[in-house]
């Protein structure tokens, strides 16, 4: 037969020469090698106290987003519940009221919207699809649980922090509470 | 009573007591363990006799290595006390009744030997001892000795050829 | 008659008893760390690090929870020989330091104390006596789990044992013609005195010997016996807690012993090299001396068991018919032949 390709490696299988069958050459071959990995350099690291930085591109827990006077940004198009391979999202809409109208940017919004963090595959198709910017995928993992009630994220799991009324968690979740806190100190005291 | 009494007791209490366990138990993996505690205490009225080669050669051979033989044997073959055959009635009759002549020949043979009133060496002699062994066994008794290596050549190449056989 | 014996030697003895048991329990605790460590170390890892700095207080941590577990005996089990399997792995491995020259002698409250629980001039052979009683540990244990795997690891290791026991026999033969004599003391004296330890003398020997000390101890390349892929867990499977770890000690204890009679047999003992250990005693004191040999004996064995560890982590398994084929074909021709040689040569130096 015809090979198909010419990386084919026909394999010989002699008989063992007396060198192979002494065992003791190769058994030194292999026992020097082992030796020199004890100086090599070693790839793990020690997770909880070093972390590797995540990639630019990394994709983890979904949040809500708010825009900048602490109104929820998500509309409940369904749009990324429709873009979902997984089909991990699920929403329901509702109607603005009259008071309401500095919880919510658009008429209409998310009553409900949960995540099954166990059959999403983090591709980022929702953020992709999303004509508001209201869902973003963050550079945090999935922690660990118990119950797989638990892997459903709702609204309170998903939302970020009112940048009005919580400041202090928001500043938090943007990593920069150090920076917020000077910068109240530095307001009251004026 | 001395040390080497009390010791001399105790061995001769466990090598009898032992040997009677490999008689009585029923199930023939504990025979052979209590067999092996016999070639203990064996081995240890050696040591009393200041035979130490003797003593751990004993242990080397016979509990180390035969009997390993015997418990491979006796495990593959699941001997257990629930599938063994029922037995010939006859046999028992004439299993006591070989055992007894045996013991008969025994304190006949041994009722006249010129050791009865002897006390054993204890912790004396050295003809236990390897270099006085060796030197016996190459001057005096060499050539029982090597004939008996010859047997020995014998059984081996008898195991091989039946292993041979398929 | 009353019951008289040395009441100081009794005592002297019971301690250096005790400090052996002791020091190969603490040693071999250790050793189980070392594996992790030394097999993180050649896999580029980093082992065992959590416990305690450096991750030292691991082997407390692995010896608390083999304690704690559940102790389970299987309900078709024989019991008796399932509890006695265990302690005659761990009593013959402990069993075997008795005649080990730890050191030499030390002076102590004017009395001149032998480092060495037993000096009987059968040094050699009482090894060989307690490491044949070695299998039955296993045996028994793989035989009373009634559990078909551990029958088969068990006659597997034993038959292994057996086999690899005559080549180790016979490759000592040579050593013993050389030195004329089974005192493992009179060994170490011979090889201070000379200056020439024997493995200089017999490495070929040795090379037979540290194989066969693998395959006594059950370690890779020939750990069939616990071939974790064929017999899931080997004669210990149905093992647990403590009973378990005695099995698992043992090895390890068997491990510091042959590394211990290696160094003992070929290396020289606790001779320090390069020294002369007369003239350094006259100078310093027999005490220090003394101390410093058993150091180096210490540090001998260290460096075997790393040897130990090194092959474990280099070499894979060998077949079970290629392994009946090494002991058999080809170590007991060599050991033989070894023998001969060396018989040969003493002759021809003699006359």
């Amino acid at each position: 037969m015809q090979a198909l390709t010419n990386r084919v490696k026909v394999l010989e299988q002699k008989p063992m020469t007396l060198l192979e069958r002494m065992y003791l050459p190769n058994i030194a071959k292999g026992m020097a090698i082992t030796f020199g990995h004890m100086f090599k350099k070693r790839p793990t690291i020690n997770y909880p106290e070093q972390k590797r930085p995540f990639s630019p591109v990394f994709r983890g827990l979904h949040i809500l987003n708010r825009d900048e006077e602490g109104k929820e940004r998500c509309t409940a198009c369904g749009l990324c519940a429709v873009a979902c391979p997984a089909e991990a999202i699920t929403m329901e809409a509702a109607e603005r009221k009259t008071d309401e109208e500095h919880l919510y940017r658009e008429e209409k919004y998310a009553a409900r919207y949960e995540i099954n963090m166990l059959r999403c595959i983090f591709c980022g198709l929702c953020e992709e699809a999303c004509p508001k910017d209201a869902i973003y995928l963050t550079e945090t993992f999935a922690p660990a649980n118990y119950t797989r009630q638990s892997f459903i994220y709702g609204k309170p799991d998903l939302l970020i922090p009112d940048p009005k009324t919580q400041p202090d968690a928001f500043a938090q979740a943007q990593g920069k509470l150090e920076a917020h806190k000077a910068n109240m100190k530095a307001k009251n005291e004026q | 009573m001395s040390i080497t009494e009390i010791l001399f007791w105790f061995l001769t209490a466990l090598a009898l007591g032992s040997a009677l366990m490999v008689v009585f138990s029923k199930n023939p993996v504990h025979s052979v363990l209590w067999l092996i505690a016999v070639f203990f205490a064996i081995s240890g009225h050696y040591i009393l006799l200041n035979a130490q080669f003797l003593a751990v050669v004993n242990l080397i051979v016979y509990a180390g290595a035969i009997m390993v033989l015997f418990l491979f044997v006796i495990m593959l073959m699941n001997l257990n006390a629930e599938t063994e055959p029922r037995k010939n009635r006859w046999l028992m009759y004439a299993g006591w009744l070989s055992g007894f002549l045996l013991m008969l020949v025994i304190v006949a043979a041994l009722k006249e030997a010129e050791t009865r009133d002897q006390l054993a060496l204890m912790k004396g002699g050295d003809i236990g001892l390897i270099k006085h062994l060796g030197r016996v066994l190459f001057s005096e008794y060499v050539l029982p000795f090597e004939i008996s290596s010859v047997l020995f050549l014998s059984a081996m190449v008898g195991a091989v050829v039946i292993g041979k056989k398929d | 008659m009353i019951l008289a014996f040395d009441t100081l030697l009794f005592l002297e003895k019971f301690i250096l008893i005790v400090v052996v048991i002791l020091a190969a329990l603490g040693i071999a605790l250790y050793t189980t760390f070392a594996e992790r460590k030394v097999a993180g170390i050649i896999q580029d890892r980093r082992g065992p690090n959590r416990a305690g700095p450096f991750g030292l207080l691991q082997p407390l941590a692995d010896g608390i929870k083999m304690i704690m577990k559940e102790e389970i005996i299987p309900l078709t089990s024989n019991k008796w020989l399932f509890i006695l399997g265990p302690n005659l792995a761990m009593i013959t491995a402990m069993m075997t330091s008795a005649v080990i020259p730890w050191g030499n002698k030390v002076e102590l409250f004017g009395r001149v104390i032998d480092l060495q629980i037993a000096d009987i001039n059968i040094g050699v052979l009482y090894i060989f006596g307690v490491v044949s009683m070695g299998v039955y540990g296993i045996m028994i244990g793989g035989w009373a789990s009634n559990n078909k795997f551990s029958l088969l690891a068990a006659i597997r290791g034993a038959s292994q044992i057996i086999s690899y026991e005559l080549a180790m026999g016979l490759s000592l033969i040579a050593l013993l013609m050389y030195t004329g004599s089974l005192s493992m003391k009179t060994i170490v004296e011979q090889q201070m005195s000379t200056g020439v330890w024997n493995f200089f003398v017999q490495p070929l020997g040795f090379l037979l010997f540290i194989v066969c000390a693998f395959a006594e101890c059950n370690r890779t390349p020939f750990d069939l016996p616990e071939a974790e892929n064929e017999l899931n867990f080997g004669y210990h499977q149905e093992y647990s807690s403590m009973k378990l770890g005695f099995y698992l000690f043992a090895e390890y204890i068997n491990m510091i012993i042959s590394s211990a009679v290696m160094a003992t047999l070929y290396f020289g003992g606790y001779d320090i090299p390069f020294v002369n250990e007369a003239a350094l005693s006259a100078s310093w004191g027999v005490n220090i001396v003394a101390v410093l040999g058993t150091l180096t004996l210490l540090a001998k064995i260290v460096f075997f068991l790393f040897v130990f560890m090194w092959v474990r982590w280099t070499i894979p398994r060998f077949r079970y018919d290629q392994l009946m084929d090494l002991g058999w074909k080809k170590m007991i021709p060599l050991a033989l032949i070894n023998m001969l040689i060396t018989g040969a040569v003493i002759l021809w130096l003699n006359k």
